[in-house]
């Protein structure tokens, strides 16, 4: 990665954007990148829709992200990805968990979830990935692996040696999940290139 | 070492480096991360305070003692702290004091957006702003030093996006850490009117001092580049502003009371039109206007919300454009126009590619929820079934109000649910009998106790329902002085609820588990008739801080009728095709309110 980026993951609370966002700048600083990281707390996580912000480049002034300049956007929910399109650049990448997730207006019947988000994405959007990230992980043994799962595709699409990404996982993942955390990566790595 | 944080892990950092060996807060959202990671600091005593005027007297208490201290909370929270905080402003100090007020821009998790930063020319205190987490950490030095040369508390003032973004910080050794000797000083200490008139004088001179130090200080800093404009700001909006013109001329204001008058003077007449870009209220423009500059500000900025890069790049775009125009009319400033319009026309250049943006798509909204099992859940499905007037308070409960529960009629502070609702039956009778009060347990001994003595003491009948799920659950699980722990890890004695409100005159008290709707419905009716001041405990601990045991609910027979969807909650949803009730096994916690409202026998335990 030679010049700096603007990647967004957004999700639902609980979701482990966090996580996601702590190894992405951990890349970023070994590599001698600025990085600023930001997030909204407070009511995350009460089930709200959560935003990760992650900016890249050889100086950072503003910590946020607006409308139209994330060169990446990666999605941890099917309907959070179709909220957060626009903020990608023209030509940005799209990585989208395929996971539904209803928020409480669809639950109670006052709103109505999407049919077709992929189908509309994909009309607005040229570089999109879909990714069944929680049915991987699930089949690694663990769901709450799907962030990591994704933070694969993530890598995989970015210009930066794996063995930084491998130390960064060692770097951020407590020991006892570190394994599946690994399994859970190379998945994601391994995605785009085996289907 | 360099690392990653948070401004209110950098000001935490900052604490512990720069020998702080007091810390006291109140949680809330943006600060409470600043004592939860001093807490990780042994050398540091550090502790919750049931609200910010305790917290606030915790810390001058200890800066009188010798100690450096170190005081947190939300913009809201200094108006609790106001009254210590004024006098604190006459006492001085021995120990170096520092407030940090964390202001919420946009009102991300508050219920309004005041601006603070209006507090230190009120209480005559110095202020200083950082722009990222190294200036937030730096700053905790300089603002302890500035403390104990001036002998006056500081206030460090941030903002959501400086308290939650991170960036690089450079980690140095802490210094050693000391209690200055404790000498009796009553002239100086107690504020009696004779001591406070000698104080008053003081301050007027100590006022003279700051604003001589903060012309010399670095900590406000020009960074002269093209004259054609130039930008006086502070805070998170000086990043907005250097990313939107990196050739821009601009006055960085990190002390911003008492702000830099010559400096400023001097900027001024270096730059041909002078902008101040900063987020809320006209606070530096005003300042400036005073000193009979000319300056744009407000007139394209709003007065309300957060700034971004793009706004403030676009404003001052187009204020320049007509800037050039107005010039071009009077010709006298020719060149100076010439040179506007080149930067208006390079700026707008660089943002030329945006003509294929992604329009973006209609979702549905996703606001926070009660949790699934949330204890609070079955008590407002009641409080709604009765139809009664719901007097709010500032917690999780607060979600109460959204659908489809729909069961709160007011929220105004910490607190004003008791009280308010002690003023709504005095003031409307046909109120009476059919009100109640819901405030959490942490919110209760904030600020509830003084307006449920206010109830008993003025005849009041409200019922006052304390909903007691045993932690500050919205911000993030902190403990307070009914859960039995400190937030340095150690037990304490827990307050004892009925004890209290008994001891406060209420006759009174029942006990309910929240999940038990039936009991709960009955009780509440029972009390809300009653025609003295009564007080229901909702007694059950946060669905988030308990380990679940019980098995996710099964379906069967459902009659379609959505009495269970009432409940709003997450694990439950209607199928529109088989015109039945679904529980998602992955979210339900078997907390069964939604089989006790089930009128069909249609939701069940799995093992029932």
């Amino acid at each position: 990665m030679k010049q700096g980026m603007n990647i967004l993951l957004v999700g639902v609370g609980g979701q482990g954007t966090i996580l996601a966002s702590k190894i992405l700048s951990h890349v970023a600083l070994a590599q001698g990148f600025d990085v600023k990281m930001s997030e909204i707390h407070g009511m995350a996580q009460r089930g709200g829709s959560v935003v990760t912000q992650v900016r890249i480049a050889e100086k950072v002034y503003g910590p946020i992200i607006e409308p139209g300049e994330a060169d990446v956007l990666v999605a941890f929910e099917k309907l959070e990805a179709y909220r957060w399109a626009h903020m990608l650049k023209p030509g940005g990448t799209l990585i989208i968990n395929d996971q539904k997730i209803e928020p409480l207006p669809v639950l109670i019947g006052t709103a109505t979830y999407p049919e077709t988000i992929f189908d509309d994405i994909q009309q607005r959007v040229e570089k999109v990935t879909i990714v069944p990230a929680l049915e991987i992980a699930t089949g690694l043994g663990n769901a709450k692996a799907s962030n990591v799962v994704l933070m694969g595709v993530l890598a995989a699409s970015m210009d930066i040696p794996r063995q930084c990404w491998d130390e960064a996982l060692e770097a951020k993942v407590p020991a006892r999940f570190l394994e599946l955390n690994q399994k859970a990566f190379q998945a994601g790595y391994d995605y785009i290139s085996c289907s | 070492m360099k690392t990653l944080l948070t401004g209110n892990e950098a000001i935490a950092r900052g604490a512990y480096e720069y020998g702080v060996t007091v810390a006291a807060a109140y949680p809330g959202t943006p600060s409470t991360e600043i004592l939860e990671n001093i807490a990780k600091y042994p050398e540091i005593y550090s502790q919750w305070s049931p609200n910010e005027k305790v917290a606030m007297e915790v810390g001058i208490g200890a800066s009188i003692a010798g100690a450096r201290s170190l005081v947190a909370m939300k913009h809201v929270g200094v108006n609790v702290a106001a009254d210590p905080l004024f006098t604190a402003a006459y006492t001085g100090v021995r120990g170096g004091l520092i407030l940090v007020s964390a202001d919420d821009p946009g009102m991300h998790s508050s219920q309004n957006e005041q601006d603070n930063r209006f507090y230190a020319p009120f209480a005559k205190i110095p202020m200083l702003e950082p722009s990222d987490s190294q200036e937030a950490k730096d700053m905790v030095k300089t603002a302890l030093e500035i403390s104990e040369n001036f002998d006056t508390p500081v206030l460090l003032r941030i903002t959501t996006r400086i308290a939650h973004s991170q960036s690089l910080v450079e980690l140095t050794e802490p210094q050693e850490r000391s209690v200055k000797p404790y000498k009796k000083d009553a002239k100086k200490y107690v504020m009696i009117p004779a001591h406070g008139r000698t104080r008053r004088v003081f301050i007027e001179e100590r006022d003279k001092q700051l604003a001589a130090y903060s012309e010399s200080s670095d900590l406000n800093r020009i960074e002269m580049a093209d004259p054609s404009f130039g930008v006086i700001t502070s805070g998170i909006a000086y990043q907005y502003v250097r990313e939107a013109f990196p050739q821009a001329s601009i006055l960085r204001i990190g002390m911003t009371h008492p702000i830099p008058a010559k400096k400023i003077l001097d900027f001024a007449a270096s730059v041909d039109v002078l902008f101040v870009v900063e987020e809320l209220e006209p606070y530096l423009e005003n300042q400036i206007k005073a000193l009979g500059v000319s300056v744009i500000g407000k007139d394209i900025l709003p007065p309300y919300g957060e700034l971004s890069v793009s706004l403030v790049k676009a404003k001052i775009l187009a204020a320049l454009g007509a800037n050039v125009e107005t010039a071009e009319e009077g010709t006298s400033e020719g060149t100076t126009a010439g040179e506007a319009t080149g930067i208006a026309e390079s700026a707008a250049a660089s943002d030329c590619d945006c003509g294929d943006a992604i329009k973006p798509f209609e979702a549905p909204v996703r606001p926070p929820v009660m949790c699934p099992g949330c204890p609070h859940r079955g008590l407002f499905y009641v409080l709604k079934d009765l139809r009664l007037v719901v007097s709010g308070d500032i917690g999780c409960y607060t979600l109460g109000t959204m659908p489809p529960l729909e069961a709160m009629d007011t929220c105004v502070c910490m607190g004003a649910s008791v009280s308010g609702a002690l003023g709504m039956e005095k003031a409307n009778p046909a109120l009476k009998g059919r009100l109640v009060a819901v405030i959490g347990d942490s919110t209760f001994l904030h600020s509830g106790i003084t307006g449920l003595m206010d109830i008993v003491y003025n005849g009041g009948t409200s019922t006052v329902i304390i909903l007691d799920n045993s932690i500050t659950a919205m911000t993030g699980h902190q403990h307070n002085p009914s859960t039995g722990q400190t937030l340095m890890g150690q037990e304490a004695p827990a307050v004892d609820m009925v004890a209290l409100v008994k001891a406060l005159g209420v006759k009174r008290v029942v006990e309910v588990d929240p999940l038990d709707v039936d009991k709960v419905k009955q009780v509440v009716k029972a009390e809300v008739a009653a025609e003295e001041p009564s007080v229901i405990i909702t007694r059950r601990p946060c669905a988030l801080i308990v380990k679940n045991t019980e098995k996710p609910l099964q379906v069967e027979g459902c009659k379609g009728c959505k009495a269970c969807i009432r409940l709003g909650c997450p694990a439950l949803s209607f199928d529109r095709a088989t015109r039945k009730a679904v529980v998602n096994s992955a979210l339900c916690t078997g907390c069964g309110v939604c089989a006790r409202v089930c009128m069909f026998d249609a939701l069940r335990k799995g093992d029932e």
